[in-house]
């Protein structure tokens, strides 16, 4: 994803969700709220999978039953059969109250439909997410999802009246309460010292200054070698490196070639056609190296504008 | 710390043949070069813990984790000044992070939380919330006797508060056979454990929702629990009209100790979060309502247990033991949790502060 090319709205949203946490170590980690709709999505995975597993689990449990009805003919409820009925009342129990309480416990802080989406709780202070809080955020549940869905199908029907209208009025606060504040803590964080953060997981993408031109500076397709001088380095700043960054790691032809041509057009050079990738290898590494050692000596140039 | 970098080096190799440290053109390519073999040791580690293969790491690597971890903190600081790869950036603010969850927030086995809690966590968290104990309590004894005092009233009002599912023979004008006959001792246990498991899944559901309904400062569960309460006030007038007031208690009181006690803890628990956010003292409002929570919570976990308890004391001794045997269980249970709650806790605390 890139996000310089995304609408400047786009990225403004984003900035909003970044939060800073210091380690103890010193080290200033930047942290990202998860997105209000990344969230509704794990919900509903996760109400997915729940229901894929409690069903089938009713339908297996009605089928032992079945079983269990002919062998022992009609004598009232047999001892196996009311077996089976204690387990499929607990089970329902456990299962919508358990399973958020138990996945969070987990390693990772998620349920399998955060884990999916790439999100985890944490908690808010920075230290240990503990039983405790996992608990008290689960437990509210019923009154920010299930209970404010109940009354939205109620109190339009016009039965219940006006206690119907403010009852659902003040659900709803419940339900929206992640749209009114800027962390999106729903209730349930709110009570229990938590919120949902993205959990990125990234690959350590190859080293693109041992590659290719980048490294010695010549093209392996036709020789020539690509060497910059102080001024055409200095038209371009940091921004503009981990864009070209981007456009090479990308490796798309037609995005190649159009930057190419522009860097060619910047510096006055005369766009050639064939060997678009090597120049701007050369072009990257050498960039790099400019504002690399210009950083150690404190100067920093943020984008070409500056 | 230690330097384990000759165990490094050949574990980097065994990953992944890297680059030529010295072909990298830039000096910040080196760098990331002659410290990725770490970086991705970590990552490695830090994906195992992530699957919940504990048990599976070596101790070495336990033991390294958190050198790794101040490895990788310590590049991530080194090559933002030094470094304009934004792609080793990314890689190295994620791993930070994530290695981060795993050293700082060490988790305590399921076990040990809940030696813990029912060693003196869960009785100190009853303790703190005394003041709401209180409250729900006063306002338990009002809504029983404003139930009484209505359908003593008006017998009306009986068929108003009583839910339907216990208007079968219990109504008002029934003779004292038929009221005699529902708290009559079953002669078998037929049936019993899937009374009981009903009734701890139904009486947990309300518990929960009483706790969380707290949230919205309190007002909604004392609503709840006043309901609750004039059920059973009119319930005590119908049985002590025809003279059964004894016999209807004992029949209650066996499991009813314990439950009333955990839905007064629930509804005492959901109390307190609204009255931390109402009252947030000197702290943030945020953080006075995460305090609260967390020892709502707490409380909640317990108030399960309890119903647990309930369930099987309503579905066996309830309907299998005679009156007197009742009233003894009933008085023990309320007893026991008492003790548990509010002496047993204490000692521990002064231990704790000693």
């Amino acid at each position: 994803m890139s996000s310089a090319s995304l609408p400047a709205q786009i990225r403004d949203r984003r900035a909003r969700r970044q939060r800073t946490m210091v380690t103890p170590e010193g080290v200033a980690l930047p942290l990202s709220i998860g997105s209000r709709g990344a969230r509704a999505g794990a919900l509903i995975l996760d109400l997915l999978i729940l229901s894929i597993a409690t069903i089938s689990l009713t339908l297996a449990l009605f089928g032992t039953a079945l079983g269990t009805r002919i062998e022992e003919g009609l004598e009232g409820m047999p001892g196996s059969l009311e077996f089976l009925f204690v387990i499929w009342s607990l089970m329902w129990f456990f299962a919508w109250n358990g399973y958020f309480m138990f996945f969070e416990m987990g390693p990772r802080g998620a349920t399998p439909g955060k884990r999916i989406v790439g999100l985890r709780v944490a908690s808010r202070d920075g230290g240990r997410l503990t039983p405790e809080a996992i608990v008290a955020r689960n437990l509210l549940r019923d009154v920010e999802l299930f209970l404010p869905l109940v009354m939205l199908l109620v109190a339009p029907s016009g039965d219940s009246g006006a206690a119907g209208w403010a009852a659902m009025l003040w659900f709803l606060v419940f339900l929206l309460f992640p749209f009114f504040n800027k962390d999106s803590m729903r209730a349930g964080d709110l009570i229990a010292g938590t919120w949902v953060l993205d959990a990125p997981k990234q690959k350590l993408a190859a080293t693109l200054s041992t590659e290719g031109a980048a490294a010695d500076g010549s093209s392996s397709v036709t020789g020539a070698a690509y060497k910059f001088g102080d001024d055409e380095l200095s038209i371009y700043g940091e921004h503009e490196l981990q864009t070209l960054e981007r456009v090479l790691r990308d490796g798309r032809q037609e995005a190649i070639e159009a930057v190419a041509e522009t860097i060619c057009r910047k510096i006055g050079w005369e766009a050639g056609s064939g060997d678009e990738r090597a120049f701007l290898e050369a072009f990257y590494a050498q960039l790099r190296a400019k504002l690399e050692s210009d950083m150690r000596f404190g100067k920093r140039k943020a984008d070409k504008f500056s | 710390m230690k330097a384990p970098t000759l165990s490094m080096f050949t574990r980097k190799a065994e990953i992944e043949a890297t680059p030529d440290i010295e072909a990298a053109a830039l000096r910040s390519d080196r760098f990331r070069l002659q410290r990725e073999g770490e970086w991705r040791r970590l990552e490695d580690i830090l994906t195992r813990l992530e699957k919940g293969k504990l048990r599976k790491l070596s101790d070495e690597d336990v033991l390294e984790l958190p050198a790794l971890y101040r490895m990788a903190a310590s590049s991530l600081a080194v090559a933002r000044e030094t470094s304009l790869d934004s792609a080793t950036l990314t890689y190295l603010e994620s791993l930070v992070q994530r290695a981060w969850f795993q050293v700082y927030g060490p988790r305590q086995g399921l076990t040990a939380w809940l030696r813990q809690f029912l060693g003196g966590n869960l009785s100190r968290a009853i303790q703190e919330i005394w003041l709401d104990i209180c409250v729900a309590l006063f306002v338990m004894v009002m809504g029983t006797i404003a139930g009484w005092l209505l359908v003593a009233r008006d017998v009306e009002w009986y068929y108003s508060l009583v839910p339907t599912q216990f208007t079968d023979s219990r109504v008002p004008g029934a003779s004292r056979e038929i009221l005699m006959e529902s708290l009559k001792v079953e002669q078998s246990a037929n049936g019993l454990s899937a009374f009981a498991a009903q009734l701890f899944t139904n009486n947990a559901g309300v518990s929960i929702l009483a706790f969380a309904l707290g949230f919205a400062f309190g007002i909604p569960s004392l609503l709840l629990l006043i309901h609750n309460m004039a059920v059973l006030g009119a319930m005590l007038w119908l049985f002590s009209s025809q003279d059964l007031t004894w016999e209807f208690a004992a029949w209650l009181s066996v499991h009813g100790t314990t439950e009333l006690f955990a839905i007064l803890l629930a509804g005492a628990a959901g109390m307190h979060i609204g009255r931390k956010m109402a009252f947030p003292g000197h702290k943030s409002i945020l953080a006075a309502a995460a305090e609260g929570g967390q020892r709502g919570a707490q409380v909640m976990v317990g108030v399960v247990l309890m119903l647990v308890f309930a369930a099987l004391l309503e579905a066996f001794p309830r309907q299998l033991a005679g009156q007197e045997a009742r009233a003894i269980i009933g008085i023990f249970m309320l007893l026991f949790w008492l003790v548990y709650f509010f002496v047993y806790g204490r000692n521990r605390k002064v231990e704790d502060t000693a």
